[in-house]
């Protein structure tokens, strides 16, 4: 439930250094693209941030979302501003479950209608039957937990676009959240997992301005998914020398060359992985060997082959062509005959006019 | 789907099919045509052999021609050899080659393959401008023209897609795969179809001269 503590308070009780905070908010003040000026600002705004009610609501999903921002080593104060949160909701994290767990949703939504954050990760199945809580279809929830909502993050690849749940042939009929909602403010933060700290980037943006950042085309957050990976990635002069690892076991695998020709999808990927990395900065894929699998982007699962360098572009379909070639093998026979016809015609009537 | 699914899918695989579909009907629809054999005494008695070395004779224009045809023959030159390290050069390329045929072979820096594009596309813009400038020359058709821009897009566009010029990576990415796929799907139907050709059309005047006895 929503008390009076400031972020700034819990922070304090926490242990955490005004240092630390500032260091905090200038990266990010930095992430989000905003003036150097703007760092104080930032950090008073989220020191007087009151505790927003947030609901989270897991459908066709596998938790790795809510592992990605929980399990890190050592607590940071990304994870501490998510702890600041005032969670409601949570069917994986909270204590209590069965009817004490939906009441708590329904006093929530209700006491802040209007003004709770409506977290979602996993897919929505179109046929009711095929995911329930509490005997609710994920579908039926997301509408009557939506209606109520300031603003929605789907957070994770199947809440944005459907991921896994949705790849071919689509079982369930999985749908994303911005299928179905269309009149609330949605954003979508797209990984598998997202990065945390776009999780709480965009929570620490909505306590201090009060609204969603810009986005992209895709709805996420320009300020993390603003560049392609490819462009950031350390291993990039490697792809413009030409030297790259033929396979992972090989002398450039061994000395990092670039893993373009293994299936790395990060000249098509939009995220901050190459910069932000992971457990406290890290690695990131890449970084420990395996090419970007492009899990930011929409239906990454169905565009062919993860090793392929050339999705989709592969000629699974190598009887098409020789198909092909023997159709024109058939007409050009067939015109050629039809000429040559023609043209002893033409000579037969040519003599028998002399 | 994307526009880069459909131009990593549908589009280049139609435009493959449509291409060696093409190129054999053309191939086999003149080749079957074949004239009868010359009856008469041939003049030379190596005349075959001296006809089939045209194949490789006519690849430099003749001594008389030399000063007239420079310009052209130098811009010709430069744009085969650069789109020809373009096509077997870049790796992306030469990975999309290596998923149909199975063949690889080692790239070369993208420093490299950007040059060359230039040198491609810069000559391709040379040959135009004498083609423009020259009608009588050249008689050219609306279908010349075709050839010369479906050539020179995807020119332009893996340029641009490199140096992340224009839209977004991927979208020029896609409009890049459509262009080549554009080209690919034209190839029969114009005078790209020379790639093909220039072996058996020299040949064949090769031969028909060197029957005559005429000093080729």
């Amino acid at each position: 439930m929503t008390t009076g503590e400031t972020l700034g308070e819990f922070l304090g009780r926490q242990g955490v250094s005004r240092r630390a905070f500032l260091k905090f908010c200038s990266a990010m003040a930095s992430m989000m693209a905003l003036p150097a000026a703007s760092v104080s600002a930032l950090a008073d705004a989220l020191e007087q941030a009151r505790r927003p009610s947030v609901i989270w609501l897991s459908f066709q999903e596998c938790t790795g979302c809510t592992e990605a921002l929980t399990r890190s080593n050592t607590p940071s104060i990304e994870g501490l501003i998510f702890d600041f949160i005032s969670l409601d909701y949570h069917h994986t994290l909270q204590a209590a479950s069965g009817a004490a767990a939906e009441a708590a949703r329904e006093e929530a939504m209700h006491e802040n209608a209007g003004q709770y954050l409506l977290l979602v990760d996993g897919s929505i199945p179109s046929v009711k039957a095929y995911s329930t809580i509490a005997g609710i279809s994920n579908l039926d929830m997301l509408k009557d937990s939506a209606a109520g909502a300031a603003a929605i993050i789907a957070i994770g690849t199947c809440a944005a676009y459907g991921g896994l749940p949705k790849a071919a042939p689509n079982p369930t009929g999985a749908m994303s959240v911005e299928e179905i909602i269309t009149d609330r403010p949605i954003v979508n933060i797209p990984g598998c997992p997202p990065l945390p700290l776009a999780i709480t980037g965009l929570i620490a943006h909505y306590l201090t301005m009060g609204s969603m950042p810009e986005l992209d085309r895709l709805g996420r957050p320009l300020a993390f998914y603003g560049e392609n990976i490819h462009d950031r990635c350390y291993r990039r002069p490697f792809y413009d020398r030409g030297l790259f690892a033929e396979t992972f076991d090989d002398e450039g695998a061994r000395r990092g060359w670039c893993l373009y020709k293994l299936g790395c999808k990060a000249p098509e990927t939009y995220n901050a992985c190459a910069q932000v990395k992971w457990n406290q900065g890290t690695s990131f894929p890449i970084q420990s060997g395996h090419g970007c699998i492009g899990c930011s982007e929409p239906n990454f699962w169905d565009k062919g082959g993860i090793y392929d360098s050339v999705a989709m572009g592969q000629f699974g379909s190598g009887p098409k062509i020789a198909v092909a070639a023997s159709v024109g093998a058939v007409a050009g026979a067939g015109a050629a005959l039809l000429a040559r016809d023609k043209k002893h015609k033409t000579e037969t009537k040519m003599h028998s006019d002399e | 789907m994307t526009l880069l699914d459909f131009a990593r899918g549908p589009a280049i695989h139609w435009s493959l099919i449509i291409m060696a579909t093409g190129t054999i009907w053309r191939l086999l629809g003149v080749l079957v045509l074949t004239r009868g054999a010359d009856l008469s005494r041939p003049r030379d008695a190596f005349g075959n052999f001296k006809g089939y070395r045209t194949v490789f004779s006519r690849a430099w224009p003749s001594g008389e021609f030399t000063t007239a045809t420079r310009y052209q023959t130098a811009m010709a030159y430069v744009f085969h050899l650069a789109t020809l390290v373009v096509v077997i050069g870049i790796v992306p390329h030469i990975e999309f080659i290596t998923r149909l045929t199975g063949a690889s072979w080692p790239g070369l820096p993208n420093a490299a393959g950007v040059g060359a594009g230039v040198l491609a596309l810069a000559s391709l813009f040379a040959l135009i401008a004498r083609r423009v400038s020259k009608p009588a020359v050249y008689c050219s058709t609306w279908g010349d023209y075709l050839s010369w821009v479906l050539m020179a897009a995807p020119l332009v566009t893996g340029l641009m897609a490199f140096a992340h010029l224009g839209p977004r990576y991927e979208t020029m990415l896609a409009i890049h795969i459509l262009s080549a796929a554009l080209l690919f799907a034209w190839f029969p139907f114009g005078k790209l179809m020379h790639a093909f050709w220039f072996v058996f059309s020299r040949a064949q005047s090769g031969v028909a001269y060197a029957h005559k006895g005429v000093r080729i």
